[in-house]
């Protein structure tokens, strides 16, 4: 008959709306700054630099060698290499930046920079409520503010963060077994001497 | 005078009362002010409140919640659309008549208040009793014609041309069975007095009514009445003048800040006021549903009735997608006219006929062409594998 199929649709619509009321799971809106979505492990939005420890300048990771600011796409890293070596986390000497800079909104969040970061130093991020009201110097991060702690790290991407501390670990402890074994057969070569005095 | 009788013609009663205050120099032109003032408040309010129950009630037919933002549960959205539209620039374009496209809102608007000056809003309840009242209303109805073109063709946009070009058409092939449609109730009622319609339905059989949408020519005459409204309104499924999809808009394309809101308001204002007259003619008007409801006030019936009417065109809105071209004027040439006529027949029937025979008689004169054309129309729908000549 003609019409039926206009009833037949103005039921569903009918459902639609009854149902809506009943059960919360016909609605699927999330509104969002009540109710957020669980985040997934693997989010990704823009980098930080990972530090060790209690202090975020001391503690950098980074050791100024700039891969990632030739290796990024948009050219978003400024990267500035201190002229005099620190100490890092480990007590080892490196060189650090002097300024880091990153401009996020040129980042493009691929990632390119924590694939190629030899010293598992810079990560990606989960924060994205970035918003500001200085469009230029609110979205350049100094290194002050990229900065954040291995347990940020932990929290945000468990599994991955656990990885990196495990192969963090392995090769210091190799590391300090090859500087036991430089030490132990010369007690008197000098030329670790410091170094080992600094890690002790 | 029992209370519920002071209930139901309470607003008559304050009128006389008011106007009674005022010497009686003055007493005609405050008459028409308390009559009219009170029209130009309550619709713009029920507008108002129209737009957040259409956002949301089309929100939830979407499985959404709609505007939920503004005050508790979004009711102070028309609020904040309001002063949006009244803080907007008002852009009139460099190359459009100027005066036209000033007046085309204004016109729509003026044209559509004047149609509610017949509708019986209750017992007594109507700005003017005119003995032509039908009549008055579907010729100011139709002057709404004029201002969309005026819109149209003042925008200098080609869509808002094409806009106006379809509205015309659709809102002239519409008002046929539109009005013809009426005509059957008019038939049977033998006046063109709305108030005199109305009080010929306000009779019950046992407890129910005797209004015309419960006879089989009524329930086809009122189908058609609500269906040709749809496409005078230029709503949903028959939004081809403004749709958006495809031409931007239509005859609103060039209007901005509250022009845009005054064409809004025309648009819903003539939504209410054929629905008025669809309840006037075919739903008993301000009368009760069952004879034990009569004590509640007749404009609150009235009103009740409205709201439905208006909810059952968001529920439609919300589930049918919009026509084609081809389709609209098939509908309205092919169907609706043929329709209207057998309606008006059935009617006739009706009249001169007596006890079950008319039911009988008049059922079957509305639902044997009925069948016959719905059949022919769908018989004539060729369901194949669409081919596409250029994008393959």
């Amino acid at each position: 008959m003609l019409g039926g199929g206009i009833l037949k649709g103005l039921a569903v619509t009918a459902r639609n709306v009854v149902e809506g009321f009943v059960s919360k799971e016909r609605l699927t809106t999330v509104q969002y700054p009540e109710e957020r979505v669980p985040q997934v492990e693997a989010t990704r939005d823009f980098p930080f630099l990972v530090f060790d420890g209690e202090d975020p300048m001391a503690g950098l990771r980074c050791v100024a060698c700039q891969i990632c600011e030739k290796e990024c796409p948009p050219k978003c890293i400024y990267i500035d290499k201190s002229s005099d070596k620190k100490p890092d986390a480990t007590g080892k000497p490196q060189f650090y930046p002097a300024r880091f800079d990153i401009d996020i909104s040129v980042c493009m969040s691929c990632q390119i920079c924590v694939e190629v970061c030899p010293f598992e130093a810079i990560k990606m991020d989960v924060e994205f409520e970035l918003s500001t009201n200085d469009r230029f110097g609110g979205l350049l991060y100094d290194k002050h503010k990229l900065a954040k702690s291995n347990e940020y790290y932990n929290h945000v991407h468990p599994t991955e963060a656990a990885a990196v501390d495990t192969k963090l670990a392995v090769e210091r402890a190799k590391a300090a077994a090859r500087a036991a074994a430089a030490t132990q057969p010369k007690p008197a070569a000098v030329s670790p001497a410091p170094e080992s005095g600094a890690q002790a | 005078m029992s209370s519920i009788q002071i209930a139901d013609q309470i607003f008559v009663l304050l009128k006389h009362w008011l106007v009674g205050r005022v010497p009686v120099s003055l007493q005609p032109v405050v008459g028409i002010l308390i009559t009219v003032i009170p029209i130009i408040c309550v619709f713009p309010a029920l507008f108002a409140i129209t737009t957040i129950l259409e956002r949301k009630g089309l929100g939830r037919i979407q499985n959404r919640y709609g505007p939920n933002r503004t005050g508790p549960f979004g009711i102070l959205q028309p609020l904040a659309d309001g002063v949006k539209a009244l803080t907007k620039e008002d852009i009139i374009p460099a190359n459009a008549d100027k005066v036209v496209h000033f007046f085309a809102p204004v016109v729509l608007v003026m044209l559509v208040f004047l149609a509610y000056a017949v509708l019986p809003m209750g017992r007594n309840m109507a700005a003017v009793d005119l003995d032509c009242g039908v009549l008055f209303f579907f010729a100011i109805g139709s002057g709404t014609e004029v201002a969309v073109f005026m819109a149209g063709w003042s925008s200098r946009n080609k869509y808002a041309l094409l806009g106006a070009m379809r509205a015309i058409a659709q809102m002239i092939s519409y008002e046929i069975p539109l009005i013809l449609s009426a005509v059957a109730a008019i038939m049977i009622a033998g006046t063109l007095n709305l108030q005199q319609i109305v009080t010929q339905q306000a009779g019950y059989s046992g407890i129910f009514p005797h209004w015309y949408v419960f006879t089989p020519w009524g329930f086809a005459a009122f189908l058609l009445f609500i269906i040709s409204a749809t496409a005078e309104s230029n709503r949903s499924p028959f939004d081809l003048p403004e749709g958006e999809s495809e031409i931007i808009a239509g005859y609103y394309i060039e209007y901005s800040g509250f022009k845009f809101a005054l064409f809004f308001l025309g648009e819903y204002l003539g939504m209410f006021s054929i629905s008025a007259i669809a309840i006037t003619l075919f739903l008993g008007g301000w009368a009760a549903p069952f004879s034990f409801l009569t004590w509640v006030p007749s404009w609150l019936w009235f009103f009740a009735k409205l709201v439905t009417m208006i909810l059952c065109f968001i529920w439609v809105r919300g589930t049918l997608p919009r026509l084609r071209q081809d389709q609209l004027m098939n509908f309205a040439w092919k169907f609706m006219l043929p329709m209207a006529l057998v309606v008006l027949t059935s009617a006739a029937c009706w009249r001169y006929t007596e006890g079950w025979q008319r039911w009988a008689i008049s059922f079957l004169v509305v639902i044997i062409p009925y069948s016959w054309l719905g059949h022919g129309m769908m018989s004539n729908r060729k369901l194949e594998q669409r081919k596409y000549r250029f994008a393959e």
